[in-house]
């Protein structure tokens, strides 16, 4: 009984080997004037880059002749980050914060310092935000941060340990309670109201925790969220970036769910950079920086606006693709934490806040 | 060395020399390096990683629900074993080949079939929810998850047992008077008993290390549906290796304690069984 599937299974598994082998042999004979590069991104860009893939490759072969073949990676940002510091050959990284970009650089060194400042708008070709996705109707009333905390409201949102957008999540509800605290976030800047500050600070720590007391699952990853939410029905709320919450409506059709704008939200920046010591060794180095400059160009901004990204330069955007995104006050990490390192180390390492809401 | 002159297998000390060089590549060098990693960091930082209240809640969690996944598959499994074996049926190849099923298919699309079954708006979940039975994102569901992939250990440890097991045996038990119960307690189990607790360990040892079925089905909340595969991918994500290791090592550490209790639990049956 026993014996035959293994054998079968034995035969099968030295055919998928030898496909292996003489796919990876296939691959040395290629054309000499054909280029490949490797873009490593996180989950909910697949969309976006699938179609700039095609685009620049139409553009890249105009202007330089050669064909070019953009592999993608997809994953959550951080287990992207963490492949490509263990040896992943990417040419390029297009991740969902800096911190995980940096981390490429602090642990492996394969770029240098100063990479954020080599493309405009710290590096970031577009942005995004944090909005609720809700079921049609809003049942439950939601319009806002402090409405995530009304009794029996349930939020799905990723756990921040393991997800980038979970962590953009985490902060915007932060500076929202900062903002209603202090009324405007430039008091944090200002030494005078440093006791203002402390005592928003630990409001915002409280509103957190009971946030999390309402997130019945926290799955790994952005998209792993959204399928909770959206397919298996769980949850009221869910926290998404708003092109995943758009991409949402959009696949599933606008009869099933809605978009909730709240009042203050964050100024998500999905940075971009080339892994130069990558690059170089392939040869790559050209083809790369030109890939990530075309994301700025007016058809790089028409397509991240068209998979619902918020683009840096609206010009040269169809108008149909602007109305989508509503005005709401946005800001950043930096003026807001510090920076990531610095909100990283404080509230999302281990013992960070994060883990102190979990405290028994 | 006796065996040499009654082994079919030529030349013991090669063979001998390839297990080790064999045992030592696949099994012994990885463990190593855990071991190394997690030494990187001082004792007093281990003690803290692991003594952790979100680590020590994982812990329990783990292992609590992979016991509870291999004694149901024991019990479970045995029967579909004992049917497997005894009787003959219209399609039992096709019963027999989907026991294998949970080791051949990606754990990931067992974790997202079975959530989607369970989730209050899955086609079982439905009927539970009413009941107040939630299973998705509950420990519960933890548990099927890991029962699911542990089925095949205990069935396929258990079927060449119950081949070898004569049906004569058991009528010359019954001619002697015995009852069924007295045949089954007297002369079966304690004949298939050491299969069964292979059986057992094999799939409690599965269980432990499961992540890619278990994350989408547990919710993954800290303190109570957080499993250790999962913590541990928690701190690689923020390239604490050192604590992911130190954890690793004792989830290892008890693994070891258990499999090794279940061995002498299983000579100690031998060794019943043949008194």
């Amino acid at each position: 009984m026993i014996s035959r599937p293994f054998v079968a299974f034995g035969l099968f598994s030295i055919a998928l080997v030898s496909i292996a082998v003489f796919a990876g042999g296939c691959r040395q004979s290629a054309d000499p004037n054909a280029v490949e590069i490797l873009n490593v991104s996180y989950d909910p860009t697949r969309e976006l880059y699938k179609e700039f893939n095609r685009v620049f490759a139409e553009h890249w072969a105009r202007q330089s002749g050669q064909t070019l073949d953009v592999r993608m990676s997809h994953g959550g940002s951080g287990k992207q980050a963490r492949s490509v510091i263990d040896g992943l050959e990417a040419d390029v990284v297009t991740l969902a914060l800096a911190y995980d970009v940096d981390a490429i650089r602090r642990k492996a060194g394969l770029m240098p310092k100063d990479w954020q400042s080599r493309l405009p708008n710290n590096s970031a070709p577009y942005t995004s935000t944090i909005v609720f996705l809700v079921r049609k109707g809003n049942p439950r009333g939601i319009k806002d941060w402090n409405d995530l905390v009304k009794p029996d409201v349930s939020v799905i949102t990723p756990n921040p340990k393991t997800s980038g957008g979970a962590r953009w999540n985490y902060l915007a509800a932060w500076g929202y309670v900062l903002k209603r605290e202090l009324g405007d976030l430039a008091e944090l800047h200002d030494p005078n109201s440093a006791d203002a500050v402390a005592k928003a600070n630990e409001k915002a720590r409280e509103f957190i925790k009971e946030v999390f007391q309402h997130v019945k699952v926290l799955d790994t990853g952005a998209r792993g969220s959204t399928m909770t939410f959206v397919q298996r029905g769980i949850g009221d709320v869910l926290l998404a970036w708003e092109n995943e919450a758009f991409l949402s409506i959009h696949e599933l059709g606008p009869d099933k769910f809605e978009i909730v704008v709240p009042s203050i939200s964050i100024l998500a920046e999905p940075s971009v950079a080339v892994v130069d010591k990558v690059a170089e060794r392939h040869g790559t180095r050209a083809v790369a920086e030109a890939y990530l400059k075309h994301l700025y160009s007016s058809e790089g901004q028409a397509l991240a606006a068209k998979h619902y990204y918020r683009p840096r330069d609206a010009e040269g955007v169809p108008e149909e693709y602007m109305k989508r995104f509503p005005d709401v006050e946005l800001f950043t990490v930096r003026d807001v934490f510090g920076g990531w390192e610095k909100a990283q180390a404080e509230h999302f390492d281990d013992g960070g806040v994060f883990d102190q809401i979990y405290k028994p | 060395m006796n065996l040499k002159q009654h082994s079919v297998l030529p030349g013991f000390g090669l063979t001998m020399g390839f297990t080790l060089f064999y045992l030592g590549l696949i099994v012994l060098l990885p463990l190593a390096g855990l071991l190394l990693k997690s030494a990187t960091i001082s004792w007093d930082q281990f003690y803290a990683a692991v003594t952790d209240p979100q680590v020590a809640a994982s812990y329990k969690i783990t292992f609590g629900a992979s016991l509870v996944a291999a004694s149901v598959n024991a019990v479970f499994g045995l029967a579909v074993a004992w049917v497997l074996v005894r009787y003959s049926f219209p399609g039992k190849n096709i019963v027999d080949a989907m026991v294998d099923l949970p080791f051949a298919m990606p754990t990931a699309v067992s974790g997202i079939a079975l959530t989607a079954l369970y989730a209050p708006n899955g086609w079982i979940g439905r009927w539970l929810a009413p009941l107040g039975i939630e299973v998705a994102y509950t420990q519960l569901g933890i548990m099927v998850a890991l029962t699911f992939i542990g089925l095949p250990f205990v069935v396929r440890t258990l079927q060449p047992a119950l081949e070898d097991l004569d049906v004569e045996i058991e009528e010359a038990a019954a001619s002697l008077g015995a009852s069924r119960r007295q045949i089954f307690t007297r002369v079966i189990f304690p004949t298939i008993l050491p299969a069964l607790l292979t059986g057992f360990a094999l799939a409690f040892a599965r269980a432990l290390g499961e992540y890619g079925s278990v994350v989408f089905i547990s919710g993954n909340l800290p303190m109570k549906t957080q499993i250790v595969p999962l913590l541990i991918m928690t701190k690689l994500e923020q390239y604490n290796y050192a604590e992911a290791a130190a954890i690793a090592v004792v989830a290892l550490g008890a693994s070891f304690v258990v499999l090794l209790f279940i061995n002498l639990v299983q000579w100690w049956s031998r060794r019943y069984a043949t008194a």
